[in-house]
């Protein structure tokens, strides 16, 4: 196999990659980032306590996120043919990574909610700010910096479990990797994908951290 | 304790009481039968040592801490009965400003000041030009593309102090306000809260545990203890007569150099007491040359409270009872406290 067509079956299963993270990302942040929000407004010590809810949302998600990717994959199997209108390939994969991705972001969104300082928002209250006001003038805006260096982490995650994708028959640089590159013992090709698996992880962490240190104005 | 009447109340605390549970069961008592008048335009200020209460008290005027017992009103209202629609409208009118500022730090000084009006829901263009009339009042019109973070602590307060007047409010609580700053600051922090006072007419509410916050700007004092109140009355009055020991723990230098001295002493004594008037009156200069007694100053001090001074003298107490009681008669007829003091 020559380095074009190296090149070209890379190329195709980097697309596939962005395809299943991209969509499952956000996703997962359209679901996990109002959860997040509730885990924390609904403490027993939040701007809207109501601590049995509480309880219940964080046990659900703390269930979902104890189970492993792979079997979670498998155990969706037949959701995911409802859903998605099929259970097999690229596309379909991207429902549960989002299963299994949105509890991640609801809690990567509560730590970073909970570390905003108790005084503003008592400050904000005290101003005669509704809930919804704090949330999205208060929390949401002081606790940006933070948020986006958690979405990096989370982005990471969702794209490492991408490399599952195999399982159901999905591509990606993690199948290429594995069906491709070790079954059929084209090393090569495993080391190229896992090279450009990593120069991925790297510039989302990278632009992450970029982008966190550049909007926290709390240092300067 | 005297509420005096006349004056319309802006804030009416009647038998308040906060209790919080102890994790090993039983109860704390946080607030014990709190019962004050903060009349309109005036600066009260309240005064107790830390775990006094004092903050939970403030707190629960505005409810951010919910009282167990007793009624708060404000302009006549319960604050305790008010839901929380009510409440918010409320809290407009009743701003706050803290210990550590609470500024939002990825906001712009600009943006922090804009809020209470974003959330009014005050049109922008109309809330800009408010923003940089209530940054003038402060004199901080020059940092209004500013992040906190590059403030100083006192131009933080000034910058929350801009945020808490953007509401127009009718009352300012403040919450521990210049405890976080240097005595400098804390003078220039005090003056504008005094100015706002003055100009305003807005009612101001200081909580603080330093006697010299109190003597500076305030008009009537409560003392705090344990989670009731010691003592209560103009800040002259209680100043000069303090009645409470814990009035006398919080007053600083008059009050310590009181007990110390007193400790100190070896010999009978008289303390002498003046205020403003007769400070100025040569008094003992007239007690040696008119009455002739040997006068032996153990212990001196004046304090100037505000415009006033006031002050203290420990004199030997003269040992034949004739000088003993020409003294003090004559002291008294200058308008003076004596009292005879002996060694503990």
């Amino acid at each position: 196999m020559n380095a074009a067509e190296i090149f070209q079956l890379i190329w195709v299963a980097f697309l596939e990659t962005l395809y299943m993270t991209i969509p499952a990302s956000l996703i997962a942040y359209v679901l996990g980032l109002p959860l997040g929000v509730l885990l924390v407004i609904t403490r027993k010590d939040g701007i809207k306590p109501v601590p049995t809810f509480n309880t219940v949302l964080g046990a659900v998600v703390n269930l979902l996120r104890s189970i492993p990717f792979v079997i979670l994959l498998a155990m969706l199997f037949p959701v995911t043919r409802i859903v998605m209108g099929t259970a097999i390939g690229t596309k379909s994969v991207i429902f549960p990574l989002v299963i299994s991705a949105f509890p991640y972001v609801a809690r990567m969104v509560e730590s970073s909610l909970i570390d905003v300082d108790r005084g503003i928002i008592e400050a904000a209250q005290s101003m005669g700010s509704t809930t919804w006001q704090i949330v999205y003038k208060v929390l949401l805006p002081e606790a940006m910096p933070s948020l986006i260096n958690g979405a990096a982490i989370c982005v990471t995650t969702i794209l490492a479990y991408t490399a599952m994708a195999s399982t159901a028959g999905g591509g990606g640089l993690g199948s290429l990797a594995i069906i491709k590159g070790l079954n059929l013992r084209k090393y090569d090709i495993m080391y190229v994908a896992s090279i450009v698996l990593v120069i991925l992880v790297q510039l989302i962490t990278v632009s992450g951290t970029k982008l966190t240190r550049r909007l926290d104005h709390r240092i300067r | 304790m005297s509420i005096e009447t006349g004056a319309p109340a802006q804030i009416e605390v009647v038998g308040l009481r906060k209790v919080f549970p102890l994790s090993g069961g039983g109860e704390f008592a946080a607030l014990d039968d709190i019962s004050l008048k903060i009349n309109k335009g005036e600066i009260y200020g309240i005064i107790g040592m830390s775990g006094a209460g004092k903050s939970t008290l403030i707190r629960c005027m505005n409810r951010l801490e919910t009282p167990t017992d007793g009624k708060i009103l404000i302009d006549g209202q319960d604050v305790l009965t008010m839901n929380q629609k009510q409440l918010n409208m409320m809290r407009r009118k009743m701003s706050m400003i803290f210990q550590q500022f609470n500024l939002q730090m990825q906001k712009t000084v600009g943006r922090n000041v804009r809020y209470p009006l974003e959330i009014a829901g005050v049109p922008k263009h109309k809330a800009n030009q408010r923003v940089k009339e209530l940054l003038k009042i402060v004199g901080l019109e020059a940092k209004e593309d500013a992040y906190p973070a590059q403030l100083s602590g006192g131009q933080k307060q000034r910058v929350a102090i801009a945020r808490a007047l953007a509401s127009n409010p009718e009352v300012l609580l403040c919450d521990e306000a210049t405890s976080a700053l240097d005595p400098m600051t804390t003078q220039s922090i005090l003056a504008l809260l005094q100015d706002i006072n003055k100009r305003l007419g807005i009612t101001v509410v200081i909580i603080t545990h330093e006697m010299a916050v109190i003597r500076q700007v305030c008009t009537r004092v409560a003392i705090l203890d344990g989670g009731k109140i010691a003592e209560e009355g103009t800040v002259d009055e209680v100043f000069v007569h303090t009645r409470s020991a814990a009035g006398k723990r919080l007053f600083g230098i008059i009050a310590d150099q009181e007990n110390s001295s007193d400790e100190k002493l070896t010999i009978p004594a008289l303390r002498i007491v003046f205020d403003d008037e007769n400070a100025q009156k040569p008094i003992i200069a007239t007690l040696i040359r008119e009455l002739g007694v040997d006068v032996n100053i153990l212990a001196a001090d004046v304090k100037r409270i505000g415009e006033k001074s006031y002050g203290q003298m420990l004199i030997a107490m003269p040992e034949d009872l004739e000088s003993r009681k020409k003294t003090m008669d004559y002291l008294k007829e200058q308008g003076l406290t004596v009292k005879e003091v002996y060694p503990q």
